[in-house]
């Protein structure tokens, strides 16, 4: 279903999203229905890459697309539609591009940016750890000083694109009280990913444990200074919920349009469904929920365009859009009836993407506690 | 070498068609429309090839201002300049009277290529090729798969009945592109960046040198007197197949028998 405010996007932004739109119809679409449920889609994120979609909201003196996030924003909504994996992808891939763009010397910009941006790199952002998660200042792991570099030593866990990312951006403790960030190529000595999980959802996105036994990173691997790496991870994060917002009401948009398909075809009691008016009242509610979400995600993200604080905001977008995703892809679930549980059918993948979302980038519950601060402050 | 690649903007092949009342043009409202698929082809082969050897590509069309959408994505995939010829008020123009204007306004410009598809989806006429070929007084080769340039000629591949037929063609000439010729590319995000800042040049029947009285109206040579729907699908009859010899012989029964086939 397009957006009810379709009309209030800009010509750029209706011709992007017309773009995205067709390779989802002609390449994305065919790939998830012939392909095996859990092969993350190199092929295609190159191909979004080429179409200058690996970079969108980062500076175009390094190979990004230069645009605002509004508009990065609107790629992963439509990207979205048919299942969240790719959406995802482009925004983890974007926290290191996001990091080093502001915190990254002229010398790590300049080696990695283009790269990342043109698809030849593929990112990944290692903050999470078995014993950690929301709670990201209590992390383990540890890198030590060692002669003209460090030595990180520890464990991460469901890290998204363990086993495909080339460059990880790894937070590890450096003191008692302080957390750095580090840049670790894929390559690294020591650097070993563990087999994935097995997820319910975002199944085409690898997503797993890191092993890091003595990984030597020189000097040059540091980002920003010793001590920065908390500040670094969490407002990393402040920037992907606006996109995993984005996703979720691309999840809730895909999930209508399976709905509006499926009551349109399903007869029952003598008539089609899409003549039932509870069935129309549910669809009603679907749809005035995602556009309300849309609203916030979309407010969101022109707010951090403006250069305003948008800690709060940003955790409101993530909030409310992941929840009113696992409603409406609830809702689509239940409205096609049996064929809403097939695995043949898109309704329950999107369900069980909406529900990973809400974990995501900050459970739902730290967005609260964020928000909460805001208020009470 | 300069590239002119006409393109049609038509409705999505995945519209739902409806007839307008008065049963000789389709309701316009809730269509979305669509660079025809057929030009996208002509657009790549045009890019692909100023891409190898330099020079220009202009998107030219004939139609109304909502065509300039269309145009715009010809800008953001890497076309170098947009013309539209407007259509407003003219009522129907035909065929020939669509390739005397376009032809009008090629003829003002440097051209060693003019492309097109084969076809518009909109109407399916399939003559614009050889039509505007003739209007400009150059050869031309229609329904290409592949091309290979050579010095003031181009050697052109055209899939025929049960073979391939290679037509060398000098330059300058018109080339009609179909299906095979190339993936056409999608506009980049740079690319629609970029496409905001170019200028759409729009023209009036009288720029390309036609009077709009010569084409249009009455002066058309081909009218719509009627459009209908095709009839409704019939719902598939599938033939039980637990034994093959049996299913096949009830099928040839009912090719014969009920959809008199055979």
């Amino acid at each position: 279903m397009k957006s009810l405010f379709e009309d209030l996007r800009t010509e750029e932004q209706r011709a992007l999203a017309e773009t995205v739109r067709r390779f989802v119809s002609a390449e994305l679409r065919p790939y998830l229905a012939v392909s095996p449920p859990d092969e993350f889609p190199r092929r295609l994120f190159s191909r979004l890459c080429a179409m200058g979609l690996g970079g969108i909201p980062f500076p175009a003196e390094y190979g990004g697309g230069g645009a605002d996030y509004a508009t990065y924003a609107l790629v992963l909504e439509e990207l979205a539609v048919a299942g969240g994996a790719l959406a995802g992808t482009l925004s983890v891939h974007g926290l290191p591009q996001l990091i080093l763009s502001r915190y990254g010397t002229e010398e790590q910009r300049r080696r990695y940016l283009p790269r990342l941006a043109s698809g030849e790199l593929l990112g990944a952002f290692a903050l999470t750890e078995p014993e950690t998660g929301s709670d990201a200042a209590a992390i383990a792991t540890r890198a030590a000083a060692d002669g003209d570099g460090f030595l990180i030593s520890g464990n991460k866990a469901w890290i998204t694109h363990s086993t495909v990312a080339d460059l990880f951006v790894v937070f590890a403790r450096t003191g008692e009280r302080e957390i750095s960030a580090f840049l670790v190529e894929k390559t690294a000595p020591g650097l070993t990913p563990l087999p994935p999980e097995r997820k319910m959802g975002l199944r085409r996105s690898p997503t797993g444990g890191l092993s890091l036994a003595g990984v030597r990173v020189p000097a040059g691997a540091l980002v920003g200074r010793p001590g920065d790496g908390l500040g670094i991870a969490l407002a990393a994060l402040d920037s992907g919920r606006i996109t995993i917002g984005a996703l979720a009401v691309g999840l809730c948009r895909g999930a209508l349009d399976a709905a509006l398909g499926y009551v349109r075809t399903r007869k029952a009691f003598g008539r089609p469904l899409e003549k039932n008016d509870v069935v129309r009242a549910r669809l009603a509610e679907m749809a005035a929920r995602t556009e309300a979400a849309a609203a916030l995600v979309r407010e969101a993200a022109r707010l951090r365009d403006s250069d305003r604080p948008f800690s709060a905001a940003a955790a409101a977008a993530k909030l409310v859009a992941t929840d009113t995703a696992l409603f409406v892809t609830a809702e689509a679930v239940q409205l096609c009836g049996a064929t809403g549980v097939s695995e043949e059918f898109p309704a329950i993948h999107l369900f069980n993407d909406a529900k990973i979302a809400q974990i995501v980038e900050g459970a739902n519950d730290v967005q609260r506690m964020v928000l909460a601060r805001a208020l009470l402050s | 070498m300069n590239h002119i690649v006409c393109i049609a903007y038509v409705p999505d092949t995945e519209t739902k068609i409806r007839i307008a009342a008065g049963g000789v043009s389709i309701d316009e409202a809730d269509v979305k429309w669509i660079v025809s698929p057929y030009d996208e082809y002509a657009l790549e082969g045009a890019l692909q090839m100023k891409e190898a050897k330099g020079g220009t590509v202009t998107a030219l069309t004939f139609g109304p201002a909502r065509a300039d959408t269309g145009l715009r994505e010809c800008l953001a995939r890497g076309a170098d300049d947009a013309i539209r010829i407007a259509s407003e008020g003219l009522g129907e123009v035909d065929s020939l009277g669509v390739a005397r204007l376009l032809a009008g306004a090629i003829k003002a410009l440097p051209h060693d290529v003019v492309w097109m598809g084969n076809k518009g989806v909109g109407t399916d006429a399939q003559v614009l090729v050889p039509m505007l070929a003739e209007l400009l007084d150059l050869p031309h080769v229609n329904l290409v798969t592949k091309l290979e340039w050579k010095d003031g000629a181009v050697l052109a591949y055209r899939e025929i009945e049960g073979a391939r037929e290679i037509v060398e063609m000098p330059l300058p000439g018109v080339i009609g592109a179909t299906k095979g010729l190339n993936e056409p590319r999608y506009a980049s995000l740079k690319g629609i960046m970029a496409a905001k800042k170019k200028a759409i040049a729009v023209k009036t029947p009288a720029d390309a040198g036609v009077d709009p009285v010569t084409v249009a109206g009455e002066a058309a040579h081909v009218r719509w007197t009627k459009l209908e729907l095709p009839p409704a699908r019939q719902a598939v009859k599938l033939v039980p197949g637990d034994d093959p010899a049996k299913a096949a012989t009830e099928l040839l029964r009912l090719l014969r028998d009920e959809a008199k086939v055979l």
